[in-house]
């Protein structure tokens, strides 16, 4: 694998930032859409290198900051279950449901395990066929196939004790909640690429002349970023509003056929909450009838579980890119990624937690303050 | 706040995600991280803490009848018990003699307490044994007290080693974080986060193919050979747990100075890079079993580096930065593409991203 280095290369880093400085003529804000993209951008400083006409406004891409507090409830419950080997990836752990995580549960004596594949779960349902053993199905279209197959694999193998808790989302239709918000600044996107790479293009030519927007779908690295930024900024410069692939090495036009021939075997949409956001809708899948017997909700009987957010907290502002991190009150003070008051501050693709964590030293002076902590013995 | 909009009082805010109080342990406690450093500074200093201990060092610097003796205590819980590069048996021996050489001691004897789980093989018990006889006749030191219990089958994990050490500080070492002054110099000694990801890659549904081995050893030597250029050396610590942002973070804010990391300069091997990349990891946070991290005097900068390189363990030692007058208390990277970010103190155990 030599894809990490080249991509981080300075002196290419400087010749694009050159070409968007040269092309910048007035004020344009973008939205990344994805998480692991502002995880990119504020950890390698890429906000701090663009020019101040540049504004990167942060989207609703981190699938952990929008899965409902309902689902995580309900995952917190099926985990408690005596007999239940509760699989999940490894940043779910720490969202705090109503009062607990998975790490306490774990604590609790659950037996809460942290897999690095889905079917990684399925090879530990057919290794205890005397257990229940759950996976936490969440994320986007990036995540959905392999949650997939590991219901069709169950299905097809035989396989009664394996169930998902799914909660999956789309990213479009968040993109046309986001555009059809009153108050939405968003003038371009910079779209997902691991989520074209599975569903390819075809959703976004209809979006980007809907709304008048340039939609240029786009990589991790940062000279990804970066080319994303450039073609967005052209299009914006030019007057135009087209869909444009920056990240050819791992999108095609068709995306990935298998894969999505999977999805529509195995899920239907529907409308989905989205954390601090609310109802969306189409913006979901949930398993298709064909596959409901694997849905974990109806085998533990946790549909009845609804747990209402109280709408204090401004994560949804942030989340549609109406708020940046550190212009909330609670920033750095009271809402810390410790003690978190929301999802934007538990997963280090939450544009809060990533705010918090590499960006105090440029931020006013509550939010600077060092982390709390002593040295460990 | 500007003065004309009211203030919303957000400690009045019904959060959606309470704030966290821990009632129970979790594993991140023993994280080494914030949540580890809690557990400190709320439970075991108040309940049990002394001046040795206030210190907060990975080894406690205590005068017992005219000498001054490191004293230091490890437990080692690791899975699985033998990885590429070592096993538990060496981390027992290594992980407490390198925390008595980072306060400049030459390590000389062990104690070790061997907790064993009911059916486990006695086979298993002796490559530990001997891994750990190897280690510490590799390290120069010799195990002069031991212990051993045995709990019930599913209490335990097979095999548990506590070892504590004991070592002379020679006169006129004084290594302290509290010594650390803006302009010192950050050496590491050689390509960070290998043990880590070593283990991380024998463990279940992780062989990712990565061929790497931990670089688990005894730094006593090294250390040695960096005090001959100089006693003058201001802080070293080895970063295990929580990684190099860790260690850094932790003198950092004992210092009261702040840190500035060139993130380019900071050594990290390619199976590292490319095993953090898919994890979503960041190898500043994951843990090494055979480096050390330097701050040295600008004046004995060069010639602590040469010393390093000249021995086997810092053959690949690296200036990684400075300590500085500005944000005390805080470590920032300067990122290879120019900008800045804060390295925070991780908070508990590391998580793999979902995507």
């Amino acid at each position: 694998m030599k894809y990490i280095e080249e991509f981080q290369d300075p002196a290419l880093a400087e010749r694009l930032l050159g070409e968007i400085r040269a092309a910048v003529t007035r004020p344009w804000a973008l939205m990344e859409v994805c998480g692991g993209q502002t995880h990119t951008i504020i950890r390698h400083g890429i906000d701090q290198l663009l020019p101040d006409e540049v504004e990167l406004i942060h989207g609703p891409g981190c699938p952990v900051c929008v899965t409902p507090l309902e689902v995580i409830d309900k995952a917190l419950e099926i985990a408690s279950r005596p007999g239940v080997i509760f699989c999940s990836f490894g940043d779910m752990l720490r969202v705090p449901g109503t009062g607990r995580d998975l790490f306490q549960v774990r604590g609790e004596g659950g037996d809460v395990r942290v897999v690095y594949s889905p079917l990684d779960a399925l090879r530990i349902a057919r290794q205890n066929p005397g257990r229940q053993v759950v996976f936490f199905g969440i994320g986007f279209e990036t995540t959905a196939p392999p949650n997939a197959m590991t219901v069709y694999q169950a299905r097809r193998l035989g396989i009664p004790n394996f169930s998902l808790l799914v909660s999956h989302v789309r990213v479009p239709p968040a993109i046309e909640a986001i555009m059809r918000s009153p108050k939405c600044r968003v003038q371009g996107f910079l779209a997902a690429g691991h989520v074209c790479s599975v569903m390819g293009t075809g959703e976004y030519p209809e979006l980007s002349e809907r709304h008048r927007v340039p939609i240029v779908v786009t990589g991790f690295e940062p000279l990804d970023i970066l080319e994303g930024v450039r073609r967005t900024v052209l299009q914006l410069e030019r007057g135009e509003h087209s869909v444009e692939n920056a990240y050819p090495r791992a999108v095609r036009p068709e995306g990935n056929p298998a894969a999505r021939a999977m999805l529509d075997d195995v899920f239907e949409v529907t409308d989905r909450a989205w954390r601090g956001i609310g109802v969306i809708p189409d913006s979901g899948w949930r398993l298709s009838p064909r596959y409901r017997e694997y849905d974990a909700e109806h085998r533990f009987q946790v549909t009845g579980i609804d747990t209402r957010e109280p709408a204090a907290c401004r994560s949804g502002e942030v989340l549609q890119g109406l708020l940046k991190p550190h212009e909330c009150e609670a920033f750095g003070t009271v809402c810390t990624p410790r003690s978190p008051l929301g999802a934007t501050m538990v997963s280090s693709e939450g544009a809060c937690a990533a705010y918090y964590l590499y960006r105090r030293l440029d931020l006013p002076s509550a939010a600077s303050r060092p982390l709390e902590g002593s040295p460990v013995v | 706040m500007s003065e004309t909009t009211e203030a919303p009082d957000v400690l009045a805010w019904t959060c959606p995600l309470p704030l966290r109080d821990q009632p129970r342990v979790v594993m991140g406690h023993g994280g080494g991280g914030a949540l580890s450093a809690e557990l400190v500074r709320d439970v075991f200093a108040p309940a049990y803490g002394g001046p040795a201990l206030s210190a907060m060092n990975d080894s406690a610097t205590i005068e017992l009848g005219g000498a001054r003796l490191a004293f230091s205590t490890d437990s080692f819980v690791v899975r699985p018990l033998f990885f590429p590069g070592g096993s538990i048996g060496h981390l027992a021996v290594n992980g407490t003699v390198n925390d008595l050489a980072m306060s400049g001691a030459r390590p000389a004897y062990l104690s070790c307490g061997f907790i064993l789980e009911e059916g486990v093989e006695t086979e298993v018990v002796r490559r530990v044994a001997e891994a750990l006889g190897e280690a510490a006749r590799a390290a120069g030191v010799e195990v002069a007290t031991g212990d051993t219990k045995v709990v019930e089958a599913g209490h335990g994990d097979g095999v548990f080693i506590n070892t504590s050490g004991i070592g002379l500080v020679p006169p006129g070492v004084d290594l302290r974080p509290q010594r650390v002054v803006p302009g010192d110099v950050v050496i590491v000694s050689g390509p960070i986060g290998v043990h880590g990801v070593a283990v991380m890659s024998v463990r279940e549904g992780l062989e990712f193919g990565v061929e790497i081995e931990s670089d688990c050893a005894a730094l006593a030597g090294l250390v040695e050979a960096m005090l001959a250029v100089t006693e003058d050396l201001h802080v070293l610590r080895d970063p295990t747990r929580g990684g190099l942002a860790a260690a850094l973070n932790e003198i950092a804010a004992a210092a009261g100075t702040g840190v500035v990391v060139q993130e380019r300069a900071v050594p990290v091997p390619a199976p590292v890079a490319n095993a953090c990349a898919v994890l979503g990891l960041d190898p500043m946070y994951v843990a090494n079993e055979g480096k050390l991290v330097a701050f040295v005097p600008r004046e004995h900068a060069d010639a602590v580096l040469a010393a390093m390189r000249a021995h086997p363990l810092g053959r690949e030692a690296a200036v990684i930065g400075e300590a500085v007058a500005d944000h005390p208390g805080m470590v920032v990277a300067r990122t290879g593409l120019g900008g800045t970010r804060v390295v925070d103190l991780p908070l508990g155990e590391q998580l793999p991203r979902i995507c």
